[in-house]
């Protein structure tokens, strides 16, 4: 990942749009629990490489692999290993 | 609090609509303003990004994001680029893309680093570099429709690296409410009494809200910007769950 200053979000909020493809609901304001550490960090916090091949959330706390998200042509593949949780704050 | 609910819907968020170049506005040596149409756009909050995809001639396609620098204008949209060097999207975006030329996007994307005019505690917006484009964003949404007081510390290089000058000099005289503060990491004018350094504690302390004011803290830049400035929020004694950061980088 280059640290260059650009224009636009590169971390958990750049996954704001590849998830708007699986997801029903915002993904980025969603909790997330790292299987490893334990630490709950929104998906908007996580640190993210990419974006070829895919992109990669990593805990902001202990760096281990949260998600992927590879995206390609007619198929987008999610790996959710590294999260035992997610939790969505939803309309009562 | 829920933050699910986002303009424009979910068909609409998640779809590539096409989008044609409609101005182009310089704001600095490496920055330009671009104005996009979109058919139909349902606006979007400040802070919100869109998704930007170039289609090459042979079907190679690239996608990044973008961070919206102004509420939607009907079905204008403003994102500004900095050009980095070397990089695969943004010199093409700030340089080659000409007037009535078509990209796509896909959004308002983004629900976390959002600012909603109805959210009246105070606002301290810290930038680094382009990371200003989504707190502009903020400011210009609170125009007329917030009297939220806000502060911006600003973290640029030199003078000249500043986006938005002149409009931010105009909007701390006229817009109530509303503080501008520069810090300058390597080349300060000469009437500056800080000496050209890295943002510090200080700089917060003196240009930024007290921890018992409970201000809503939005923190975008390169990486080691917004970690610092988060930690140093912190250690003054801002809650965590105050603060809100973005990551600026990639190409």
């Amino acid at each position: 990942m280059t640290h260059t200053p650009s224009s636009g979000p590169y971390d958990g909020n750049a996954l704001a749009g590849p998830l708007s493809e699986v997801f029903a609901v915002e993904v980025t304001t969603a909790v997330a629990r790292c299987r490893g550490c334990g630490r709950s960090s929104a998906v908007a916090e996580l640190a993210v490489y990419g974006p070829e091949p895919g992109l990669v959330g990593r805990c902001p706390g202990c760096a281990d692999v949260l998600m992927r998200v590879v995206r390609r042509p007619g198929e987008v593949w999610l790996d959710l290993g590294g999260i035992s949780a997610l939790r969505f704050e939803v309309p009562q | 609090m829920a933050r699910a609910a986002v303009p424009g819907g979910l068909r609409a968020r998640r779809a590539w609509r096409p989008a044609v170049l409609v101005e182009r506005r310089t704001e600095t040596s490496t920055a330009s303003t671009l104005v996009l149409e979109v058919d139909e756009w349902a606006g979007h909050l400040a802070g919100q990004h869109v998704d930007v995809r170039l289609t090459s001639q042979d079907g190679y396609q690239a996608a990044r994001s973008y961070s919206l620098a102004a509420p939607a204008d009907g079905a204008r949209l403003e994102i500004t680029v900095q050009r980095v060097a070397g990089g695969e999207v943004s010199p093409f975006l700030a340089d080659e893309l000409a007037i009535g030329d078509r990209v796509e996007v896909r959004g308002p994307l983004g629900g976390w680093f959002v600012w909603r005019p109805d959210d009246r505690s105070p606002v301290l917006l810290v930038a680094g570099g382009s990371g200003v484009v989504p707190l502009m964003a903020m400011i210009r949404a609170r125009a007329g429709t917030s009297r939220a007081p806000f502060r911006l510390v600003y973290s640029v290089r030199t003078p000249a690296d500043r986006i938005y000058a002149a409009e931010l000099r105009r909007r701390a005289a006229e817009d109530g409410g509303l503080d501008v503060a520069y810090v300058f990491t390597r080349e300060a004018p000469e009437d500056s009494p800080r000496p050209p350094a890295r943002i510090h504690a200080d700089d917060l302390a003196a240009h930024g809200w007290p921890p018992d004011f409970e201000p809503t803290c939005y923190v975008c830049g390169p990486t080691p910007l917004v970690e610092v400035v988060a930690g140093l929020l912190v250690a003054a004694g801002h809650e965590p769950d105050r603060i809100r950061t973005e990551r600026f980088g990639g190409s």
